[in-house]
């Protein structure tokens, strides 16, 4: 068993490629979009080729998702995604390999991994985070892994050196705060709605009041995420966060162009591009 | 007095049976399960709650269920002297309505307007579309598309009820995506709404606060044992989906070191092929839905669907507690096959005149297995915890009979 938390020696001894990048995007007064897809889908072919033309088409962050059978916390866009990258062979050993061929070509672009805490326990927490680090990726979003269960994956992370973030919702409320970012590296990402991915799209005015209760508690950056979809969402809540988050709408051009597979890399990256554009438009 | 090294004092804290158990859920939710954990701990303290369930108990669910000497099974087997404790009896037709009595007087307590539930067999999705009738609560169940083709008339009986029953098309169509999708609306609603989660599964505190329910069965078989026979039982004998009519039975026994207990998983085609739902026998330590456990998954970590002819067993988890006591060794789990179910079935209906769930007929296998080899002094109770007529149908169908 790992150490206990020292909950009086707050956050973040990791510095990475997320500090960096949003070091950058400060300086040039920018807001990040984090686009998400996920590992392996619809194959590994598209799926690699996909990765690869995010950061061009204006993706500041990946968040890569692990495909996992029972995603609880996603809407049906993300539950096919996930389950067509099964369908196709995808594990947790290709998911990292996928990031290790994509870190050949770009050392500057953040990768965060998202996903259930189950193919990671499974797989051996030390073993995957010597192996996460090792193949380039820079932070872990582990949707049912809460602070209360900090000692699982978080704490050996931080001392991994690899960025463990946080998500925090409309009910976290102000007892949770530090116990939410407290340990929290890299960003924060605000969870703009009381729900599961692919929902309906937030109201600005509710996530900037609770952004501006964030940043009351804490200095790192606050990324955005849960139903945005569209350009003009994306530029809303880029003028009150520091960062976007876009992933249903992102997984669903894989969806749509089942029949048509010549398709899906351009179509998506270019949903891509008109995103980051909404999102630098502030 | 609890004992010192009491199998009966878990969960810690953080809400663990040793390794298993804990809190594995999504931000969203922990405050709630927070809530929930401080208004239990507060109800169990009340006696105004401890007694409105109890007047429940006694005048709507009919209990104590009794505890029956079947005498021609005894005969039959030639061994053992074979009791049944007769939770089929129980308005609804299970020991679900333990559990769903008490969860929807918690959710009064806590104000909450709506809710809702998984179910598999569609046991447990009727007795909450029950319990909500009686408080006048709006109810969703979330069910498997599968189950909902296989259990017909609960499904029937559910709607009857009021409840507004949401397929599951996602997976197998089975219990563990009626799960996904409940744990995918509660985190939706979660200001107004309960989820009473049917077995001893799910973030704490609902394995421990399930199986505080459901221990109304082993309460009074120690109760009704000691009337008949001036002693405890030798041997207990439950089926096990996640795990909450075993542990219903099981919990007040575990620290009478005398008192043999097990547990029968459901072994579907049989444990040497994929298609069972033996999560013990054929699983590995895991997380899902809200806790570790262990869980029928591959060596990548994602999760195989269980099989069983009985649609109340084929969950590829089993409740933290059961994972517990096995590893701790207090508990011998053992498994039955579908073909074993379906024999013990017929056997008990034509012997006794009770025609069991497809659940309790694994248990019933294996009481079938053991109880010619031990001696007529030897005290068995099984826990009869569902009658059949949800399944007539579908075991017309596996004997092609046709209705
Ligand atoms: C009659 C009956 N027995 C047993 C079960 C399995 O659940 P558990 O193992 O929680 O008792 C069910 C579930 O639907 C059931 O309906």
């Amino acid at each position: 068993m790992s150490a206990p938390a020292k909950p009086t020696e707050p956050k973040n001894p990791v510095t990475s490629r997320i500090d960096a990048l949003f070091a950058r995007l400060k300086a040039a007064n920018e807001k990040a979009f984090v686009a998400f897809v996920t590992a392996g889908d619809p194959d590994l072919d598209i799926s690699a080729r996909i990765l690869a033309g995010l950061p061009q088409a204006g993706a500041d962050i990946i968040e890569l998702g692990m495909p996992f059978t029972d995603p609880m916390a996603d809407g049906p866009a993300i539950q096919a995604a996930s389950q067509r990258a099964l369908a196709a062979g995808q594990t947790l050993k290709g998911t990292l390999d996928m990031v290790r061929n994509f870190r050949a070509d770009n050392d500057i672009t953040p990768i965060v991994l998202m996903g259930y805490y189950n193919p990671i326990y499974t797989y051996g927490v030390d073993k995957f985070l010597s192996d996460a680090k090792a193949a380039g990726i820079d932070g872990l979003i582990i949707v049912d892994l809460p602070p209360e269960e900090d000692d699982e994956l978080c704490l050996p992370a931080m001392a991994a050196g690899v960025n463990f973030i946080r998500l925090a919702t409309p009910t976290t409320d102000e007892k949770r705060l530090p116990d939410v970012l407290n340990n929290t590296s890299g960003f924060v990402y605000y969870v703009s709605i009381t729900g599961i991915t692919g929902s309906a799209p937030p109201q600005q005015k509710a996530v900037a009041d609770n952004i501006a209760r964030l940043k009351k508690h804490t200095d790192l950056p606050i990324c955005v995420g849960f139903g945005i979809r569209t350009p003009d969402q994306a530029a809303a809540m880029a003028a009150i966060a520091d960062g976007v988050v876009v992933g249903s709408a992102l997984v669903d051009v894989i969806g749509e162009t089942a029949e048509n597979r010549a398709q899906t890399v351009d179509k998506l990256l270019a949903l891509a591009s008109a995103l980051a554009e909404g999102v630098k438009r502030t | 007095m609890e004992q010192k090294n009491s199998f009966r004092a878990g969960p810690d804290e953080k809400g663990r049976f040793g390794l298993y158990g804990g809190r594995f859920v999504a931000e969203t939710l922990m405050p709630l399960i927070l809530d929930l954990e401080a208004h239990y701990e507060a109800a169990q303290k009340d006696p105004a709650f401890a007694a409105q369930l109890e007047d429940l108990q006694t005048h709507y669910v009919g209990r104590p269920s009794p505890l029956y000497y079947a005498e021609r099974l005894t005969e039959h087997f030639g061994g053992a002297k074979i009791y049944l404790k007769r939770d089929e009896l129980n308005h609804t037709g299970s020991h679900k309505i333990n559990n769903c009595l008490g969860q929807i007087l918690l959710a009064k307590r806590m104000g909450k307007t709506r809710i809702i539930a998984e179910t598999g067999a569609g046991q447990h999705g009727v007795a909450v579309a029950t319990v909500a009738a009686r408080f006048g609560l709006p109810c969703t169940v979330f069910m498997g598309a599968t189950d909902i083709e296989r259990q017909k008339p609960n499904v029937f009986r559910m709607k009857l009820l009021g409840a507004d029953i949401r397929p599951v098309t996602s997976g197998a169509g089975t219990l563990k995506d009626a799960m996904n999708e409940a744990l995918r609306d509660w985190v939706t609603h979660v200001e107004d709404t309960f989820y009473i989660i049917g077995t001893v599964a799910g973030p704490h505190p609902y394995p421990a606060m399930v199986r505080d329910f459901q221990s109304i069965i082993g309460r009074e078989t120690k109760e009704q044992m000691l009337a008949r026979e001036g002693r405890l039982p030798d041997t207990l004998i439950a089926c096990i989906g996640g795990g909450s009519n075993a542990m219903g039975l099981f919990h007040p026994f575990l620290d009478d070191a005398e008192v043999n207990i097990i547990g029968v998983e459901a072994g579907g085609f049989g444990l040497d092929t994929p298609d069972h739902a033996a999560s013990l026998a054929g699983g590995t330590p895991g997380v899902l839905h809200g806790n570790r456990t262990y869980l029928l998954q591959d060596d990548d970590g994602q999760i195989i669907e269980g099989h069983s002819i009985s649609a109340g067993l084929d969950y590829p988890g089993i409740g933290p507690e059961h994972a517990y006591l096995r590893d701790t060794g207090r508990v011998t789990y053992v498994s039955a096959t579908d073909k074993e179910a379906l024999e013990a079935f017929q056997l008990i209906t034509r012997l006794e005149g009770i025609i069991p769930a497809l659940e309790p007929s694994h248990a019933l296998a294996h009481v079938g297995k053991i109880a010619g080899d031990l001696p007529a002094d030897h005290l068995l109770v099984m826990n009869m915890c569902g009658r059949g007529d949800k399944d007539v149908f579908a075991v017309a169908e596996h004997l092609n009979v046709e209705l």
